[in-house]
């Protein structure tokens, strides 16, 4: 069952589009769920499904065709980094390795506390800042050094 | 018109089409794959690339719309470059195991690759793995590195089943074709994905690895499961039915088949078959020379007929029988004397015969039906008992036609539906009524409140109205009314009704005659006062009847029972002949569609063992009985006998008079609504084990609304008692909302609900 | 310099309130097509004028874009604003999401006006959460001021804006893949025709504009076209957003007159890292071909003089490389974008990306062989202009730019089994 908060969101999300668009809410819906809970199980499909009357295929073709959604857990924070070309040529390889220097995971991994997750991101619009990472999909952190990271991961243990 | 040139050619075609329809129509061939004249475009496959004068680069024949002087190349330097370019993109990650492929020599990729793909592949990196999807009993996906993406399946399900189940997940060379969490594919029009799939990626599980195709013999037919007359290629090799693919005709199925009419053939091979002709004696059932059981039943018949007299004889057939084989029983019946005869066994309401002016049909054709701009349907599990009707119905509705719904059951039809009216069984015809009444008054500028307000305004505002009576009303206890009632409807809107009919020869059956005279029993009549003989058709007595009750106990009770059949079924309790005769794939014949198409077809394999067409069957036992008129050398001549100054269309017609309106008789209780599951209609589909092993075929439950549930106190899923007359069974009970209060849906046709009674009525249920 | 033109809220501490935008002539283009009930005809005018371009990458000319939207159409017609940023290199229109979002939100009421529309959405790329919430309260604060909504300004002008969020799809950034996504549904392009002026959103007609180029408008209505066009050169009208990424002093965007110098760009970004030279230099986003630090150091960065060079200009976006960059290192991570972001429908996309990026990471790992060169560019002749939308062309053109002017150091790859840097 989704939450009382998600459907609040997804209601107000719903606003924004013609009353019988509703599967345009789908990809915020997603969104709210993983919010919510670090990732989207297949369970919630269906229950986005149901509440915004789509085909729950429909709804598992958005939900693994978006790559910033997480479809197993990922974490309590994930951290994205960006690879791309700006942030590689600004050291990208040296933020991978520092995290996993600190974190002791690779790409796709979380660690055993289920604390971080690590994923690779492609082009974030936020090149000039590079190299970068998003937390949760929400914080973005640029220009990225050692220093830097260790302060990120230092204010996320506090959480 | 439009006129452009393809390679050359004038071609003068509409405006409006593409480039691949207007070469398709001048028998210019563009090699594709995505493309699907019945399916929305998806130009994704990119193989119809063609040079195009003017344009900057290649485009997609498919998507790409006429233009006035258009000058389209499909075989020029550009095209084949941009055409060998993209096979050769299908290719590299293409297992290319075609000798282990059952699509192997009926495969698009391998055909069109043959034309533009190359000697060897410059591809050397590794190929892509797709896992296998289990999908159910009936598409096979076990080879999902096969599928070149085309979406030809996906856009199915949308577009034509109805529902998505199959998408493509993920992206770019990870993009899969699937089910949402490897669900099975449960559209009862899902094996027409595997027709349309392109490559070997979804192929028949029922077929798979049975034959190659290029071993098969093909032989025409016509379907036998429902009244629609679908034209199916019967495939068959060392005489046993292999596989059935529909054979196109855009009147009647399209290029469509529904599972049931594919996959059914996997029930003609059982294991409990009829083989020989058997006689019981002295309790125990013995195999006997043909000659032995037919002068048996023939002495039987005789002696009864002479000693209690021919109304003690009746004979029951099911709808499916050939036209043949129904025109020689009620042949043989009058011949002894007997006017007992009759075919529709699911019916319960009679009182119309004598007062409808024809055969009971459809009322328009089947493209009429696509055509029409509001409907009304009354009394139809329409999806499951019309699945390929549905399908056309659910395009209109997609083209903005209104469809109004009035039924017992709701049941997801897959489509929009306008307003719909869902009440128990005994206020269906009050509800026709209101609607009638509304429809009226609507005509007089009064607008009606409620469901049937709101289905009459939708019916006034249409130009093409159509009324439709579904299986369940014509099985109603008030069928007749029912009928009357759409006839008015239809009058007031101005459109056209008819009987969405329930089996592949019903209209066939009224046509020659294998109903009671005015001096005969109708099929309800002849099972309330029991005969002391009975000849059965193809008839599963506790299964094809509407009250299956009273039909074992007519059939316990009498003398003498000749059950000519495919099967060693249920009769062997009951019968003392059992005669193997012929399923239709196995005989030549006659049926006629719902909407009184003649198709006749001839058998596809042998018969088996000794089995022999009824038909034949009935001749010797015509001449045993020394009846007149039995010896038509083949099916074909009984064919024109019995049509003989048979004028179709004339005879084709609902309207009926005089009916008295009858009130419902008072419910007391729980009323029983029964549907007869997709998978329970006849004898060949019950024992198709692929098509049993869907969730179509799940045995039955008692569903009800939530209310009753607790009225009864027992939750969804717990075990209930259900009780009708003497009989009752145990079902697990379940919850459907939108069923109207105060009724049971508990499926006929069924063995685990055989020992109820009848159809229509009141039933009990209670906790176990 | 000229004073910003796009970025001219930025000396505020808080670039981005609705106070601060009205300090420095915000709404006053609205107020002046509301006041002077100016037609469509002369506001289209005026943007054909200035000589607009769209700032997305494609450079299709503005006016003329809202020239294609019907006129008499009976029923919803919709605005998209195209703000999936996601181009490697590419994050100028952040920056106007970020700091100055009123001005995003005028020129999209403009336009409304200009093709009577009521409805429109503002598609945010997914990973620029930060902005997607600024573009939210934007919107929110120029409901309650009358901007946005009913009775525009006291008019009978009505337009509601809403911003739709991405989540991690480049293709979306083309525009029909952008409608689909807006719909709910994956972000797979359609076949055009038919266009989105015809059959956009929800099969209405539609309208979608570059973030830049909406917010380019209420200046070309406010000070007329022909100034915004003298800002820049013939055929390339205005102020650009460039943004400076990789290997410079200063990364940043840059807002200068079209035709600006590229010598000049790179200055403003503090030049080349500290003890580096110019190698090379991506000019329009990850997918426009790369071309040498020599030929960029003589090139004007406008649409006509790096087409000329044998690149685009694209969104703006320069990635700059220095001496130490491997180009086979660079294109194997461009190959990997375009195959991981291929939506995967036209077959020599989603097969042909995959193969491209095999091919570039076998050479940039040792495993080269000498025809893969060849092979490469057949293949991006085989993409290139035979699938429904331009991601096969953003896939081909970076490897043709490559090889067309870094070949040798593919080859040594392919020979030596290592790096020529």
């Amino acid at each position: 069952m989704l939450s009382q908060q998600i459907t609040t969101l997804i209601d107000k999300e719903l606003k924004k589009y013609p009353a019988d668009q509703r599967q345009s809410a789908v990809m915020a819906a997603l969104r709210f769920v993983q919010d919510e809970k670090g990732w989207i199980a297949p369970a919630d499909m269906t229950d986005i499904a149901d509440y915004l009357g789509m085909q729950q295929m429909a709804v598992y073709e958005v939900a693994t065709f978006y790559h910033m959604y997480n479809l197993k857990p990922m974490g309590r924070h994930t951290l994205t980094v960006c690879t791309n070309l700006s942030c590689q040529l600004c050291g990208s390889g040296d933020t991978l390795a520092h995290i996993h220097k600190r974190l002791g995971i690779g790409l796709g991994e979380v660690t055993p506390d289920g604390k971080y997750g690590l994923r690779e991101g492609e082009c974030m619009g936020a090149c000039v800042d590079a190299p970068l990472l998003t937390i949760n999909n929400k914080k973005m952190c640029g220009r990225l050094t050692s220093e830097k990271i260790d302060q990120i991961l230092a204010e996320l243990d506090k959480q | 018109m439009i006129n452009i040139e393809i390679d050359g050619k004038q071609i003068q075609t509409e405006n409006g089409s593409t480039v691949i329809e207007a070469a398709h129509q001048a028998g210019i061939e563009i090699p594709h794959f995505c493309y699907h004249k019945k399916l929305s475009i998806a130009a994704n496959c990119r193989m119809c690339l063609v040079q195009v004068e003017k344009a900057p680069k290649p485009l997609p024949a498919c998507a790409t719309p006429v233009t006035e002087g258009m000058k389209v190349f499909t075989h020029s330097e550009q095209a084949v470059k941009a055409q060998k370019g993209v096979m050769e993109f299908l290719l590299i990650n293409h297992p290319l195991d075609c000798p282990i492929c059952d699509q192997g020599g009926e495969c698009m990729l391998q055909d069109i690759s043959v034309g533009y793909g190359g000697g060897h592949s410059r591809y050397h990196e590794e190929k892509r793995v797709v896992l296998a999807k289990d999908l159910g009993p009936l598409v096979s996906a076990e080879e999902m590195s096969r599928c070149i993406n085309c979406t030809r399946c996906v856009r199915f399900g949308q577009e034509i089943a109805g529902q998505m189940e199959l998408g493509q997940a993920f992206r770019s060379e990870h993009a899969e074709i699937m089910s949402f969490v490897s669900g099975s594919v449960n559209s009862e029009l899902s094996g027409n994905m595997i027709d349309l799939c392109p490559v070997g990626a979804l192929t028949s599980k029922p077929f798979r690895y049975k034959a190659r195709s290029w071993e098969l013999s093909r032989r025409r037919s016509v379907s036998a499961h429902d009244s629609l007359g679908s034209n199916l290629a019967v495939q068959t090799k060392n005489n046993r039915v292999l596989r059935v693919l529909p054979i196109e005709n855009e009147d009647i199925n399209e290029c469509w088949l529904s599972d049931k009419d594919r996959f059914a053939y996997e029930g003609l091979n059982t294991a409990d078959r009829l083989t020989k002709p058997m006689i019981k004696q002295d309790g125990k059932w013995q195999e006997v020379e043909w000659q032995v059981a037919l002068e048996y039943a023939a002495n039987g018949l005789r002696h009864i007929a002479n000693g209690a007299g021919a109304e003690q004889v009746g004979a029951l057939a099911t709808a499916n029988s050939t036209l043949e084989e129904l025109y020689l029983l009620q042949k043989l019946m009058r011949g002894i004397g007997s006017d007992n005869v009759d075919f529709r066994l699911r019916q319960s309401d009679f009182s119309s015969d004598g007062k409808q002016q024809g055969a009971p049909w459809l009322g328009m054709s089947v493209s009429d039906i696509g055509r029409a701009d509001r409907l009304l349907i009354v009394g139809s599990f329409l999806r499951k008992d019309h699945p390929l009707l549905a399908a056309r119905i659910r395009r209109a509705a997609k083209s903005g036609a209104q469809v109004n719904i009035v039924h017992s059951a709701d049941d997801d039809l897959l489509m929009n539906v306008a307003h719909k009216a869902i009440v128990a069984p005994d206020a269906l015809v009050e509800t026709l009524t209101q609607v009638s009444k509304a429809l009226a008054a609507e005509k007089q500028g009064q607008s009606t409140g409620g469901d049937a307000g709101a289905i009459a305004r939708s019916l006034a505002g249409g130009e093409r109205v159509a009324v439709l009576l579904g299986n369940f009303a014509q099985q109603h206890p008030q069928a007749a009314q029912l009928q009357a009632l759409a006839q008015q409807i239809s009058a007031l809107s101005n459109g056209k009704f008819g009987f969405l009919v329930e089996a592949a020869n019903s209209v066939g059956g009224h046509l020659v005659q294998a109903t009671p005279g005015a001096k005969g029993l109708n099929a309800a009549a002849m099972l309330a006062t029991p005969r002391k003989a009975y000849v059965l058709l193809n008839v599963e007595a506790e299964l094809d009847c509407a009250d299956p009750q009273q039909a074992m106990a007519a059939m316990q009770a009498a003398d003498m029972v000749i059950a000519m059949s495919a099967y060693k079924h249920h009769a062997t309790e009951y019968a003392d002949v059992l005669l193997p005769v012929a399923p239709f794939s196995e005989t030549s014949g006659t049926f006629v569609s719902a909407e009184g198409r003649v198709q006749s077809f001839k058998g596809a394999v042998k018969p088996l063992g000794e089995v022999r067409p009824a038909w034949k069957v009935l001749r010797v036992l015509g001449n045993l009985l020394k009846v007149d008129g039995f010896d038509q050398d083949t099916s074909e001549a009984v064919r024109d006998e019995a049509m003989k100054g048979v004028d179709v269309p004339a005879r084709l017609n609902n309207a009926i008079g005089g009916v008295e309106a009858r009130a419902a008789s008072a419910a007391s209780g729980l009323q029983r609504v029964a549907d007869v599951p997709i998978y329970a209609t006849d004898a060949v589909v019950r024992r198709s084990a692929p098509l049993q092993a869907t969730a179509d075929a799940a045995i039955p439950q008692a569903w009800m609304h939530g209310d009753e549930l607790k009225k009864l106190g027992v939750q969804s899923g717990a075990v209930v008692k259900v009780s009708q007359g003497q009989g009752s069974v145990q079902l697990f009970a379940a919850a459907d909302d939108k069923l109207p209060k105060g009724v049971v849906r508990v499926a006929a046709g069924h063995a685990a609900t055989a020992s109820l009674g009848a159809m229509f009525g009141t039933i009990s249920v209670e906790r176990a | 310099m000229n004073a910003p033109i796009l970025l001219n809220t930025l000396h505020f501490d808080q670039p981005w309130t609705l106070e601060n935008y009205l300090k420095v002539g915000g709404y006053q283009a609205l107020r002046k097509v509301l006041a002077e009930k100016m037609s469509s005809d002369a506001i289209i005018a005026e943007v054909k004028a200035s000589g607009l371009r769209g700032r997305g990458g494609a450079g299709f000319p503005t006016g003329l874009k809202w020239s294609f939207m019907p006129r008499n159409y009976q029923g919803e017609k919709y605005l998209v604003c195209n703000s999936d940023e996601g181009e490697p290199g590419t994050c100028k229109d952040r920056d106007i999401l970020r700091y100055n979002p009123h001005m995003l939100i005028e020129g999209m009421a403009i336009a409304a006006y200009t093709m009577g529309v009521k409805t429109g959405y503002n598609y945010v790329h997914g990973e620029i959460f930060e902005a997607y919430e600024r573009m939210e309260a934007a919107c929110e604060e120029a409901r309650k001021a009358g901007y946005l909504g009913k009775n525009i300004l006291g008019s009978d002008f009505e337009f509601d804006l809403h911003n739709h969020m991405g989540y991690g799809a480049y293709v979306c950034g083309e525009e029909t893949a952008l409608l689909e996504s807006i719909e709910g549904k994956k972000g797979q392009p359609r076949f055009k025709p038919p266009f989105p002026a015809s059959f956009g959103l929800y099969g209405k007609p539609t309208t979608i504009n570059n973030t830049e180029t909406f917010a380019s408008i209420p200046y070309i209505i406010r000070e007329g076209g022909k100034k915004f066009a003298d800002i820049g050169v013939p055929n390339s009208g205005g102020v650009k957003l460039f943004s400076i990424s990789g290997h410079v002093n200063k990364p940043g965007n840059f807002e200068v007159p079209m035709g600006t110098p590229f010598r000049k760009l790179l200055e403003m970004a503090g030049g080349v890292r500290s003890g580096h030279k110019l190698k090379a230099v991506i000019p329009g986003g990850s997918s426009m071909p790369v071309l040498p630090g020599e030929i960029m150091m003589d090139l004007n960065m406008d649409y006509d003089s790096i087409q000329r060079a044998g690149s685009y200009l694209g969104s703006g976006a320069i990635i700059v490389m220095d001496e130490t960059t491997c180009m086979v290192k660079a294109l194997e991570r461009l190959s990997y974008f375009y195959h991981e972001e291929s939506c995967g429908q036209c077959t020599p996309c989603r097969e042909g990306t995959g193969w491209l990026y095999r091919i570039v990471h076998r050479i940039e790992h040792g495993e080269g062989r000498p025809e893969d060169l060849d092979l490469l560019l057949d293949l991006c002749n085989n993409i290139a202009g035979r699938t429904i939308c331009a991601l096969g062309d953003a896939a081909a053109w970076p490897v043709q730019g490559m090889l067309k002017h870094y070949r040798n150091e593919f080859e040594y790859h392919i020979e030596h089994k290592r790096c020529l840097v």
